[in-house]
């Protein structure tokens, strides 16, 4: 009897990118409940705008590219980015602004550099940083929390989408009305303004360690990304050494002068840290490989969040301290490689 | 006596579904005679043994069929008597699917021996001549490398034997013949232990079984206990598979690391199977030749999955026979575990020395490949990997195939357990991709040696051109001055003297007028 021929190991993998990028979408649902529950239905807008346009880029690049459709299409990495890339921008942001954001992370970060796998920088955050620098006004027209101590607008979901599309409120509603800066924000113009961390913490939009319904928001994140670890998804070395430098040079920063400087827990919970942590740091494509160089590459990007938001011109820097850590990546792992069994160091 | 010694953990590894008991529910079975024997010359690591009978001879088990010269080898025994009916090319198990020299034996089912010559008390004998009779009884290690026995058993002036380890690890899934024979031949195993460390003068033995095996571990257990050597020891090891590999088993046991190009003899360690152990007994204490070995035949391509004793020389289809035959779903046919193992083309190879276990795999239990994603740099490559190497560097640098980057990341040192394959969300067969540069590294560093003594040859053949050349300008310079020496002018002078001569000797004939 004749049988097939074929390379060991012969046992089925377990995994699957599929999986992976599914596993990490799926860790984002608490995260976008608690977003929808503060900021109303314009992130699930926002998705599926994303998405649609993810997908088109995807499928017409791989085209071009001549690479089968289905295989890649399927592995969900342009739904990710594309997700993640929904939750960076505001909630009512004009569709052709995010359709922006997408279309250069898939085409250009992605795509030009070789597709999955290939992309030296996070797609998701090449996409948010294009515009963040091309459309500031919008990029900044964040809601306030539905919290009954904080004035806010409730939308509908149609109201929403008439929003989005349209990329101008009802008549009747004017967008100062209707936007808020972010706690990040406030603290960094309270203190432009001379106020103290005391005196800008008075406002309404503080809670106990970040913005209400921010810090919720944070926890989700975290939830979603403790879950990935528990799952081995994702290793912890990024999200701690991340968190651990931030809150390590922010405590140094809040003791030598805590009225100047917010409190470590403020960075912990506010702007993109969790995020940041687990969902954007993490990506395997982009970030160093060996768990000595994440632990160096994590600290990098939360030394980094902490110098853009503290001495920076943006309110938060994890989306330009992970693209400058990715630069970094190449040099990293080449500056990490572990002593193999039998060899000396 | 179980230890409380200390354990060492490895770096990476897997926890991979057992399958064990598939093929342990049942006894170990004595597999028949079949009716054609097929012995492969070259069953083990090291010179091919050279056939010393003639087609036609008729032998008995144990007679020596092919022998062997050099130090690294190990003659072939018959494993039953009949008629040698050919000495022929035959497909053997081996990756390449490529054919080999054999001796194929028409059995008489007689089934004779020639009689076993034990040496009884081994205490008495010197380890030299113990060693001898390994070499000559054709005894190789039988955990699937089938590295001759005698040279793993030779104790080098410089090398300090501290420990004997006993591997019983066995952490590939499906494969249970040290499992079986750890329980049914325990005693065997000890005794062997104890001849290996007289041998190697070892100061202790440790057996170290993986605690998914407790009938093993007990039966281990009261042997040693009924063995009252306070040398041996029992050591209960976590499951983690590549924890059976030598180099591994000896950085939990020990904690040490058997540096590169290095043998494990440095440190101080020897490693054996356990049922190369149980084999050592047989030899020395009952003098049987290897002409038999334990194999695990499973999976779900098998009907009926087990552990049986089987002459070597067996053909796999009719060992397949004996366990019911195929299933259905029978889809691969691998040699060794479904990590390591190779699949053979023809279920008509033999079983060998070192065929550990028959593992017919069903489709739905094998990766049918070709869904391979691009790498994603998620590194669980890299935490898999018990020699701690960089899977995917090595995968960029095999793609690029650059030679002095996958040298300088160790690929030599990767030992293809497949751990890195296995947890690979991209599914690259990644160790296919390190065999293929190990090769073409070997296949450069050969044309380059070869290159280089065709170098060696022109430049010699060169030198001894221009060497002729310089000669036959010197000679024609020598034999033009010798000329000018003598003077052109002097010839001509003679010649003008003979003709004046002849003319004066003419007209001295010429009669007067």
């Amino acid at each position: 009897m004749k049988f097939q021929h074929a390379p060991a190991p012969h046992l089925t993998p377990p995994n699957s990118v599929a999986l992976v990028m599914r596993q990490v979408l799926m860790a984002l649902i608490p995260a976008t409940i608690a977003h929808v529950w503060f900021f109303g239905p314009g992130l699930l807008v926002n998705m599926l705008i994303a998405c649609t346009v993810a997908l088109a880029s995807e499928a017409i690049m791989l085209h071009l590219r001549g690479r089968p459709l289905r295989k890649y299409l399927g592995d969900y990495s342009a739904v990710l980015a594309a997700v993640l890339l929904a939750f960076a921008v505001p909630p009512l942001t004009p569709w052709w602004v995010t359709a922006t954001g997408v279309v250069f992370a898939i085409v250009f970060a992605k795509h030009l550099f070789g597709g999955l796998g290939h992309n030296p920088f996070n797609p998701a955050m090449a996409g948010y940083v294009v515009l963040l620098v091309s459309f500031p006004a919008q990029m900044t027209a964040w809601l306030p929390p539905a919290i009954d101590q904080i004035a806010h607008v409730d939308f509908s979901l149609w109201q929403t989408i008439a929003i989005i599309l349209s990329g101008e409120l009802p008549a009747t509603i004017g967008w100062d009305a209707v936007t808020s800066a972010t706690p990040l924000d406030r603290v960094k113009t309270g203190l432009g303004l001379m106020q103290t961390i005391g005196e800008i913490r008075q406002n309404p939009l503080f809670g106990d360690f970040g913005g209400r319904g921010w810090e919720w928001l944070a926890n989700w994140f975290a939830v979603g990304g403790f879950w990935l670890l528990y799952k081995g998804v994702i290793r912890w070395h990024i999200p701690v050494s991340m968190i651990a430098s931030l809150l390590l040079i922010a405590t140094v920063a809040y003791m030598l002068d805590p009225g100047s400087h917010a409190s470590p827990l403020f960075h912990l919970f506010s702007g993109a840290t969790m995020i940041g942590a687990f969902f954007i740091a993490t990506d395997p494509v982009s970030a160093a490989t060996t768990d000595k160089g994440r632990l160096i590459y994590g600290a990098g990007i939360g030394l980094l969040t902490y110098a853009i938001r503290a001495w920076g011109g943006y309110p938060d820097g994890v989306a330009f301290a992970v693209l400058l850590m990715n630069m970094a990546v190449p040099l990293i792992d080449r500056l990490t490689v572990p002593r193999v069994y039998g060899h000396e160091s | 006596m179980k230890s409380n010694r200390r354990i060492w953990p490895i770096h990476g590894g897997l926890n991979l579904p057992p399958h064990k008991s598939d093929s342990t529910a049942q006894a170990i079975v004595q597999a028949p005679v079949p009716p054609e024997l097929v012995l492969p010359l070259h069953q083990h690591i090291g010179e091919e043994a050279k056939p010393c009978v003639e087609v036609g001879a008729h032998v008995r088990r144990g007679q020596l069929l092919a022998k062997v010269t050099s130090y690294v080898a190990a003659p072939v025994h018959a494993s039953s008597s009949g008629r040698v009916s050919a000495i022929e090319d035959r497909p053997i198990p081996h990756p390449s699917g490529l054919r080999a020299r054999c001796i194929v034996i028409e059995t008489d089912g007689l089934d004779e021996s020639v009689p076993g010559t034990g040496l009884g008390d081994f205490t008495a004998i010197d380890p030299v001549l113990l060693r001898a009779e390994l070499r000559r009884q054709g005894l190789v290690g039988l955990g699937g490398a089938a590295f001759p026995s005698a040279v793993k058993l030779n104790r080098l002036p410089h090398h300090q034997v501290r420990t004997l380890i006993l591997n019983g690890a066995e952490c590939e899934p499906h494969i249970s013949c040290d499992d079986m024979v750890m329980r049914e031949r325990a005693e065997d195993i000890i005794t062997g232990a104890r001849i290996m460390m007289y041998m190697l003068a070892a100061e202790e033995c440790l057996v170290a079984i993986e605690t998914d095996k407790p009938e093993a571990i007990e039966a281990i257990d009261t042997a040693i206990a009924r063995a009252q050597d306070s040398r041996l020891e029992l050591v209960p090891v976590p499951t983690v598979y590549p924890e059976g590999g030598e180099k591994q088993l000896i950085q939990v046991l020990t904690g040490r690391e058997v540096p590169a190009d290095h043998l494990s003899a440095d440190v101080g360690v020897v490693c054996h199977n356990v049922a190369t152990a149980a084999q050592v007994k047989r030899t020395i204490i009952d003098g049987d030749a290897l002409t038999s070995r334990i194999v695990t035949v499973t999976g779900g391509g098998v009907a009926k999955p087990r552990n049986l004793d089987v002459r070597l020389g067996t053909p796999i289809s009719w060992l397949i026979a004996q366990c019911g035959g195929y299933t259905d779903k029978a889809e691969r046919l691998i040699m060794g575990g479904p990590m390591m193992g190779f699949t053979l083309d023809d279920d008509s190879a033999p079983i060998v020395k070192a065929s550990n276990c028959i593992l017919v795999a069903a489709h739905d239990e094998v990766h049918a490949g070709g869904d391979a994603m691009p790498c994603i740099r998620c590194g669980e490559c890299a935490r898999a990997c018990p020699v701690k190497l960089l899977p995917q560097q090595l995968y960029w640098f095999s793609c690029a195939d650059d030679h002095d980057e996958l040298q300088s990341h160790h690929l030599f040192d990767c030992i293809e357990c497949g751990c890195c394959a296995y947890v690979c969300p991209s599914r690259i067969p990644l160790v296919q991709f390190y065999r293929a540069s190990k090769s073409r590294i070997w296949q450069q560093e050969q044309e380059r040696e070869r290159a280089e003594r065709a170098r060696e040859r022109f430049e010699e053949r060169e030198r001894r051109l221009s060497e002729q050349k310089l000669a036959r300008k010197q000679r024609l310079a020598r034999r033009r001055a010798a000329l000018h020496e003598k003077g052109n002018g002097n010839k001509v002078q003679e010649a003008v003297e003979r003709a004046r001569k002849r003319r004066a000797a003419m007209r001295d004939e010429e009669p007067p007028e």
